[in-house]
């Protein structure tokens, strides 16, 4: 507990206490957000009494080391199949808390298949999706969910949307299929936008506690290592261009009514209908 | 004759064949009932006790899947159809991580799939049973009984320094033993066991006794569950110090030590004074016993050897069995895999000769006593493969 004294004669309050769940250290890149997202995991499994029974299932990338810094009991995941490997734990153990901690590399692109069934069959666990745009742990290359014209050490000149296409909505995408029962994308720019994504987040895991299908969390984070900026710079461009390209927002929580509307089998649109 | 229901198509029954005077016909339970390989090896695993089963329609092995769908959740148990082969095995990593016993079964090209999660498995030390029902290969291949993954299944499916277990019934009924036999491996050693079977055995149908074996539980003390009141568990196999990798490899080769020493099983007929001795295992072994009793019938003294570990190789025992022959004759459906364990294991001692034949086509039993009777002569090549008249592949 951290616990800093106010002057003579003011009563000292706690403006920090490090989350039980919680190691003491971690070796990511300073200004790099994956120590946030530990935090508020931490926070919220703490809050919601669960860390006893939460199971975290580990991905490939910078995000492998979560499982160091989580006191939490963990199974690593090859790239790309972390839902798959969740879908094996909850399947069998329905009465644990069980979570993805996943990248972009990891989630949108080698393992798109895995995360689209996964949500598809409304599998009852969480994903936290961790979105910085790029492949940090192998140095920083293009990712599909790299900004158009974000230089990368894959991408010298720029993303070309021409020859490489266009970011991935992954959250969006998802929110369209009835298994997915929340689904949001929040930021860690600032603190107000880290609250926010605190309270995503425990929305979340009160999703699956409450044994709804699919929750999903995709947290917009840095890599200022991988972007050639400093820490204050990444949060900068992460709270101005990458929040730009992909707004923030809850877009599904079905269990209180908030569904992207969408036709639905046998209901053609108007707007459809009356283009013929 | 009785019925057994089946899971899907209920208008082809099981046909109980009781043989006269057994007492079988007035039983509740049949003593022998007519099953398809595929769905004996399923039903086997429920009854070893297996906790979640996850596989991808594949041919020949989909019956075996559909069994699943529907014995498992009868059972109250897990059944997933998966979206690819790399998802089911996936999530067979997941269940057995959290404590599972677990099934996933497929067939040649969906192996190809599986091999990244079996290297994972086995580094990070996960009991599950993997069964591959091998057909024709390489690529898409054909739907027929071959063995072109013998090297793949005994070698290594996936990347780095491991071994499985491979287990290779020869008949329906002994695949429901090796069922329960590859859980108690996969359990006792912590690694994925390998069942390798190929489209005959998958798709045949033979008699076998429904009284399918159960299997004791011991509750493991490594899964995840939940780290209330204690320090927490992490499954894994990343490594990144060289010194703890290598480590952790030593340990992994003790057990594999452990394994080769304690686990290799053959079985052998016509051993003794054998001057012509046949090596095969699983389809191509019915073949070879076959020519062996028609062999003898015609004077040669063939006998065969019949590996029922590829891997552990039953190496001391094939020395033991070919130490009178004059000639070894290796017969397999693939064009040169197996042949390689035997030559290593014989060194020179004895002239080994393959007989292999490919994508689906399997040898006639005349056609090995003709092959067994040029090598007992020293007439036959080194290399056999493919049909007789073509002598196509042949390498004196």
């Amino acid at each position: 507990m951290t616990v800093l004294q106010g002057p003579a004669g003011v009563e000292g309050r706690t403006i920090y206490k490090r989350p039980s769940l919680l190691t003491n250290t971690t070796s990511y890149c300073p200004g790099c957000g994956h120590g946030i997202v530990h935090r508020l995991l931490a926070e919220v499994l703490e809050e919601l009494g669960v860390g006893g029974r939460t199971l975290l299932v580990g991905s490939v990338g910078c995000s492998v080391f979560a499982y160091d810094y989580l006191r939490l009991d963990a199974i690593e995941s090859p790239h790309g199949r972390a839902a798959a490997v969740a879908t094996g734990v909850k399947r069998y153990r329905p009465d644990k808390v069980v979570f993805t901690y996943q990248g972009d590399g990891d989630l949108a692109a080698i393992g798109t298949a895995e995360i689209v069934h996964a949500a598809a069959r409304g599998e009852r666990f969480t994903t936290i999706f961790v979105n910085n745009g790029i492949y940090g742990m192998t140095g920083g290359q293009m990712a599909p969910t790299t900004l158009a014209g974000q230089k990368t050490t894959s991408s010298p000149g720029g993303r070309d949307v021409a020859t490489t296409g266009y970011p991935l909505p992954v959250t969006e995408m998802l929110s369209l299929l009835p298994g997915v029962h929340y689904a949001a994308r929040v930021s860690v720019g600032d603190p107000g936008l880290v609250g926010k994504a605190k309270a995503a987040i425990k929305r979340a895991f009160e999703v699956q506690l409450e044994g709804h299908g699919f929750s999903m969390v995709e947290v917009l984070s840095t890599c200022p290592v991988g972007w050639g900026m400093t820490p204050s710079e990444a949060m900068h461009r992460l709270t101005t261009e990458v929040m730009a390209a992909y707004p923030i927002g809850t877009f599904v929580d079905r269990p209180r009514g908030i569904a992207p509307s969408l036709p639905q089998p046998g209901s053609p649109t108007r707007s459809i209908t009356e283009g013929f | 004759m009785a019925v057994l229901e089946r899971p899907a198509g209920a208008d082809r029954p099981h046909i109980v064949a009781s043989p006269p005077g057994t007492g079988g016909e007035a039983s509740s339970i049949p003593d022998r009932v007519l099953m398809k390989g595929n769905e004996a090896i399923a039903e086997a695993a429920i009854a070893a006790g297996c906790d979640a089963y996850f596989g991808y329609p594949i041919t020949p092995q989909a019956e075996l899947l559909e069994w699943m769908a529907r014995r498992m959740p009868e059972e109250g148990r897990v059944f997933v159809q998966a979206e690819s082969e790399l998802a089911a095995i996936n999530m067979a990593l997941g269940a057995a991580a959290a404590g599972a016993r677990v099934l996933v079964s497929s067939s040649s090209p969906g192996i190809s799939l599986m091999a990244e999660a079996m290297s994972y498995m086995a580094g990070s030390r996960l009991p599950c049973v993997l069964v591959n029902v091998m057909r024709g290969g390489p690529g898409l291949g054909s739907i027929g009984a071959a063995q072109g993954d013998y090297l793949q299944a005994t070698k290594g499916h996936g990347h780095g320094d491991y071994h499985v277990p491979v287990l290779a019934p020869s008949s329906i009924a002994e695949a429901i033993e090796l069922v329960g036999d590859a859980f108690v491996l996969a359990e006792r050693y912590r690694t994925p066991v390998m069942i390798l079977a190929d489209g005959i055995l998958g798709q045949a149908m033979e008699p076998v006794r429904p009284d399918f074996p159960t299997l004791d539980r011991q509750a493991p003390d490594w899964n995840i569950e939940g780290a209330e009141g204690r320090e927490p568990r992490s499954l894994r196999s990343l490594n990144l110090r060289a010194e703890d990798l290598e480590r952790h490899n030593l340990d992994l080769q003790a057990i594999y030590a452990e394994i080769t020493a304690r686990e290799p099983r053959w079985t052998g007929e016509h051993l003794d004074g054998a001057e012509v001795l046949l090596v095969a295992y699983g389809t191509a072994a019915r073949v070879a016993r076959t020519a062996v009793e028609r062999a003898r019938e015609q004077g040669l003294k063939a006998g065969l050897f019949r590996p029922i570990t590829l891997w552990p190789f039953p190496a001391a025992a094939l020395r033991d069995a070919a130490g009178h022959a004059r000639a070894v004759l290796v017969v397999e459906l693939s064009a040169g895999q197996l042949v390689e364990d035997v030559r290593l294991t014989l060194d020179g001692s004895v002239p080994v000769m393959l007989h292999g034949r490919m994508g689906g086509m399997v040898p006639s039993p005349d056609e090995v006593v003709e092959a067994a009777r040029r090598a007992w002569s020293g007439t036959e090549p080194a290399v056999s493969i493919g049909p007789a008249e073509t002598q196509q592949g042949r390498v004196r």
